[in-house]
């Protein structure tokens, strides 16, 4: 059990979470964050879909990593990857249609994904299955509290709903209240990634002092 | 004058570092300057020339200058106000209603705008730059005057971090931040910015808390334009400005006495406000009045072409630097906000966008002139 939980996998899996998060600290996948982010259920299961993926196309092409030849090395990621995505599409299609209309085409564009290349290649290729899985947790669910950070904002000051339920009291409304109609485009989403990474820029020099 | 430097010096070692009220630093040193030249000046290392006038009495200048447009914008809400409401009115009258719908405008400008400058400065240890004393001012005049406080207030804020902190503070910023305040204004809540119930108050707690329902309805000239009606103000009434619009922006009279003023001074270029109405009336000219809807020096005159021309474009900051450059400069936001005007149905007004387009490319008509010039001067060299 020690071994399973020791430091490097502990790292692996929270790194992504804060200090090393793979869309405020390594600046990947800022395009879906700015398309799917407008209302927080599309966000959640957007944010999951990729987490899913990332795990298992890390501990697929961990598994391999030992027989792929180095020159056709991408190939062999990209069809792991655009395998595990149409499977996802499919069970999205299946199960939530309704959410798998709103994503649209950018569950399919998951396969272009910067985090998933990026973690199949610096981190799946040199390390075994359990920490490559723990590796693609960690930066799936980094990714997906960022999503969902920024469409819970969007979503209650562009709409006033939270998964579609208004939350917004009819008796503000009535004093002039009105939704900021700017949240509901991607403009307001990079400025809101642009606030985290200040957060995140912040803490890190907070923690570089100590 | 002597008893304020007497209460600023004996207040002065409050507010130094160790002292009381320490955490008020940096709104005591803005306010010392404002009223002082500083006493401090430059150390003896290397040339250094000095202008008698800082910016700080730069910017008193510009405020000046629109003091014309502010007192003919109060004028015209108290007017239109009364008109609406088809009540006898006179002169003070109408000044005073509009005072009073005018001066929370300002407030809320200048508290949220200074508030936050005066925080950040605190928070990085620098003085309060001098820079939002204009903006706090064209804020409340660039908006229409149901615009409610509230939505004005978070308006202000998003200018003042996004568009101006987040770049370092005054002189580093890309975009005009009054500029900034009024595209997020109308971007965020486009119902309060346009259309046609926001132009006249009715109702003194419209510009309070926005219009009602079943306000009274007054469109612009360049709305009326926009929705393919027959305009219903003549020329004279577009020239000395007794029409719907953002506050500041309907007089021609009067800001053209802010223009002037301007110039004297030597604060504002006059090659950027001569090309901007050079660049707007030839396009005017060329789209001729079928398409563009007005006479070419019509279009001069109505919506927030002069306003934005004179006290926007020529802000020293987001403007070119070279000389030359302040000519294309001028002449493409001129041209760009009638081509917004004559050919997009979506905008009627395109003053606005034209400018933070100006201010987007500046850099790059400076970069051109500045290595041309160095070219030229390299190519004698061989």
């Amino acid at each position: 059990m020690s071994q399973l939980f020791s430091k490097e996998n502990k790292e692996a899996f929270f790194g992504p979470l804060g200090a090393n998060n793979p869309v405020a600290v390594q600046v990947l996948g800022i395009c879906s964050a700015l398309a799917v982010t407008a209302q927080l259920g599309p966000a959640v299961v957007m944010g999951l879909s990729v987490t899913v993926i990332v795990a298992m196309a890390n501990v697929i092409i961990s598994l391999l990593r030992k027989t792929v030849p180095n020159r056709i090395r991408i190939i062999v990621q990209l069809v792991v990857v655009a395998a595990l995505v149409t499977i996802v599409s499919q069970i999205l299609k299946a199960f939530a249609y309704d959410v798998s209309v709103q994503l649209s085409v950018y569950i399919g564009l998951i396969i272009t994904n910067c985090i998933l290349m990026g973690r199949l290649e610096a981190f799946a290729m040199q390390n075994g299955p359990w920490e490559s899985f723990l590796d693609g947790i960690g930066n799936g669910l980094g990714y997906a509290w960022v999503l969902i950070a920024v469409a819970f904002f969007r979503e209650l000051f562009g709409a006033g709903t939270l998964f579609g339920f208004p939350v917004v009291p009819d008796a503000l409304y009535d004093l002039g209240y009105i939704n900021c109609g700017i949240m509901l485009t991607p403009v307001a989403a990079l400025v809101l990634v642009g606030c985290i990474i200040w957060v995140m820029k912040i803490r890190e020099e907070k923690a570089a002092k100590k | 004058m002597a008893f304020i430097k007497n209460i600023l010096d004996n207040m002065k070692p409050t507010f130094s570092e160790g002292g009381k009220l320490s955490a008020f630093g940096s709104l005591f040193d803005a306010m010392e300057t404002f009223f002082y030249v500083p006493n401090e000046t430059s150390k003896a290392y290397g040339a250094h020339i000095h202008d008698a006038i800082d910016s700080k009495r730069g910017i008193f200048f510009v405020i000046i200058a629109m003091i014309p447009a502010i007192l003919f914008g109060m004028w015209n809400i108290g007017q239109l106000h009364y008109a609406a409401i088809n009540e006898e009115s006179s002169l003070v009258l109408n000044f005073l209603y509009g005072l009073g719908v005018m001066l929370p405008k300002i407030i809320v400008s200048y508290a949220v705008g200074l508030g936050i400058e005066i925080a950040i400065a605190q928070v990085k240890k620098e003085e309060v730059h001098e820079g939002f004393f204009v903006t706090g001012m064209l804020i409340p005049l660039i908006v229409p005057v149901n615009c409610p406080l509230w939505i004005m207030a978070i308006a202000t804020a998003f200018a003042t971090v996004f568009a101006k902190e987040v770049f370092g503070g005054t002189g580093m910023n890309i975009f005009n931040p009054a500029l900034v305040t009024r595209a997020f204004l109308f971007f965020a809540y486009p119902a309060m910015m346009s259309g046609d119930k926001v132009w006249v108050n009715q109702n003194y707690m419209d510009s309070i808390v926005g219009p009602s329902a079943d306000a009274y309805t007054m469109a612009t000239p360049l709305g009326q334009l926009g929705a393919g009606e027959a305009v219903s103000y003549d020329a004279m009434d577009t020239i000395i400005g007794t029409i719907p619009g953002s506050i500041g922006e309907t007089s021609f009279v009067a800001i053209m006495i802010g223009a002037v003023i301007l110039i004297w001074a030597g604060i504002a270029s006059w090659k950027i406000i001569v090309s901007t109405f050079v660049g707007g009336a030839l396009l005017a000219y060329v789209c001729t009045p079928e398409v563009a809807g007005f006479e070419w020096w019509e279009h001069l005159t109505v919506g927030g072409f002069a306003f934005g021309a004179v006290f926007m474009a020529t802000d020293p900051v987001t403007a070119c630097r070279t000389e030359c450059g302040k000519y294309i400069y001028g002449f493409f936001i001129g041209a760009l906000a009638i081509i917004v005007r004559a050919f997009n149905p979506g905008y009627p007004e395109g003053m606005m966008m034209a400018i933070l387009m100006g201010n987007l490319v500046a850099p790059l008509i400076d970069y051109c002139f500045v290595q041309s010039n160095i070219n030229k001067r390299l190519n004698r060299a061989k």
